[in-house]
């Protein structure tokens, strides 16, 4: 039951970054999906003391947050600033990530969050923090549950505003003189990729939720040329690295993410090489 | 007094006032004031970092105004926004981007939907009637990736067709596209102006301002001049706009030259 748990939640994080990760690439800001899920921390570090406890919904309001903000800044030293977008996103998040790593030392002790915990996450962990119902009843894993709800939204979001995203993604200019607000569904797009970073980091880290992000999306990228196509291949490649890559760990006895990651990068190695013999 | 002749006129579709844009606290635009009439082809010509693109921009709202405003049907854009029709550069956009032909013809359409509507059949009929105007009905399916460059203009121009605007603005429509190309945009664009709709192009090619436009605006930072294309196609006017640019000088004088001895022929 446990293997059960872990594959599912690994599938949840892994879908759910897949389909906001393609957009991601095919609006060249594959980096920024980098940034967020390390500028979340003080989001979520804030978001625990302010609420007091690993209250998650708290926390994926705190990182949302954080995750606009930072957005926010990265296009403001770059449009206002002048600087070029890659600078802008290495000065904005590594800022907020160090305002995070103090935040989290200084409060060291007071609580089962730290560093660690953010950056690696524990996927084995999950099928032990049940939620129960008003009877007693295990329901589920928490992380779960709450994964569940997050690539809810994003599918949601995706298929009732495919055709804004598509315009958007393809033509900003043009979009936006056909009257289509670039900024708003910019960052609608990464306040979601914040709250799945959040909704993630437990189970697979901060780190490890950026390959999730790029790996199956751009592996989808490189064999077809049709954005749905490309939406369902690069969920189907996360749900591949979630199954396989626990059945590695299990083989060699090791890190799950890890596992899970080295997998979906496996994955793209295959598909850059059938593309390349293809030619 | 440097030399200049802009002609307003009355009723224009295009109304523009004292507009100033810069980048950076430099000025790409100064003071830009001028008039189109309804129907007419008109064809922005200035040289590189002139400021042409930034001019159709502007009157866009892609870019911001340190000062001025435009009028389009003498109102604002953003009432107008049904009636406007642009067709951006080529190379704005990725073309190696997972999307079909007929994808990026509907997106012309998306204006007129809303939120939460998907194109229906009469929107896929419009994509269609657009692509076959610009004898692209046959690629529907393709892959853009796989477009040549003359093919991909066509492709932004079905785009723009879709729309069934009023004012059409083409950034750069015959940069780097056939022959072939070129003529049948320009066959386009002449039926629009026969419907009354009004075509506003930046083009780069001094060789066939003539044939092509009925109206130029001549652009260097500055308005050099507007108007009708014998009152402003001059010898002195281009040498005003082009002033400085040594290679473009020549080209000038080959022009100067042409006109002197009536070479061209009109199509």
């Amino acid at each position: 039951m446990d293997a059960f748990w872990i594959i599912l939640t690994g599938s949840l994080v892994a879908v759910s970054c897949a389909i906001l990760g393609s957009f991601l690439i095919l609006r060249k800001m594959s980096m920024v999906g980098d940034a967020i899920s390390h500028s979340v921390l003080p989001g979520i570090v804030i978001a625990f003391f302010i609420a007091g406890s690993m209250q998650s919904i708290w926390m994926l309001v705190g990182a949302g947050i954080l995750g606009i903000l930072t957005t926010f800044l990265i296009e403001f030293f770059h449009q206002k600033g002048r600087l070029q977008t890659d600078a802008s996103i290495g000065v904005t998040f590594t800022w907020l990530f160090a305002l995070g790593v103090i935040l989290v030392t200084y409060y060291a002790g007071n609580a089962h969050i730290d560093q660690d915990c953010i950056l690696h996450g524990e996927i084995a962990y999950v099928p032990i923090d049940l939620i129960y119902d008003s009877n007693g009843n295990a329901i589920g894993p928490k992380a779960v549950i709450i994964l569940s709800f997050v690539l809810g939204l994003i599918l949601l979001f995706v298929v009732l505003f495919y055709k804004e995203l598509f315009i958007t993604t393809f033509d900003a200019s043009f979009a936006k003189v056909v009257g289509i607000s670039t900024n708003k569904w910019h960052y609608a797009l990464m306040g979601l990729v914040s709250l799945t970073t959040v909704a993630s980091f437990e189970s697979v880290g901060a780190i490890l939720v950026v390959a999730l992000l790029i790996a199956p999306a751009a592996a989808a990228y490189l064999i077809t040329n049709q954005l749905k196509v490309m939406l369902l291949l690069s969920s189907a490649f996360g749900i591949l690295s979630a199954f396989f890559g626990y059945w590695l760990s299990y083989l060699v006895d090791g890190s799950i993410a890890g596992a899970m990651v080295t997998v979906a990068g496996i994955i793209f190695a295959i598909c850059y090489f059938i593309v390349r013999f293809k030619k | 007094m440097s030399n200049s002749f802009v002609k307003q006129v009355d009723n224009p579709v295009l109304e523009i006032h004292d507009l100033t844009v810069s980048y950076d606290k430099k000025p790409v635009l100064w003071g830009i004031d001028l008039s189109i009439p309804a129907g007419s082809i008109c064809g922005i010509i200035g040289p590189n970092g002139a400021g042409k693109s930034t001019l159709i921009k502007a009157i866009m709202d892609l870019v911001d105004m340190n000062s001025g405003y435009v009028k389009l049907f003498d109102q604002t854009l953003d009432e107008v926004r049904k009636r406007v029709s642009y067709v951006p550069q080529r190379e704005s956009v990725d073309w190696d981007f997972p999307a079909s032909v007929l994808d990026v013809v509907l997106m012309g359409r998306y204006a007129n939907l809303g939120l939460f509507k998907n194109p229906r059949k009469a929107d896929k009929e419009a994509a269609m009637k657009a692509l076959e105007m610009v004898g692209m009905d046959k690629y529907s399916k393709r892959q853009i990736s796989q477009l040549s460059g003359g093919q991909q203009q066509r492709v932004f121009l079905a785009r723009a067709l879709t729309q069934n605007a009023d004012i059409y603005f083409l950034d750069e429509p015959f940069a780097g596209v056939d022959a072939a190309t070129e003529k049948a945009i320009f066959k386009i664009l002449q039926n629009l102006s026969k419907e009354g709709k009004t075509i506003i192009v930046v083009h780069h090619d001094l060789q066939s301002v003539e044939t092509y436009f009925e109206w130029v605006i001549l652009l260097n930072l500055r308005l050099v001049a507007s108007g009708p294309t014998p009152e402003v196609f001059t010898p002195s006017l281009l040498e005003e706009t082009y002033g400085g640019k040594l290679t473009l000088l020549t080209e000038v004088g080959e022009l100067v030259q042409q006109g002197e001895f009536k070479a061209r022929e009109k199509q």
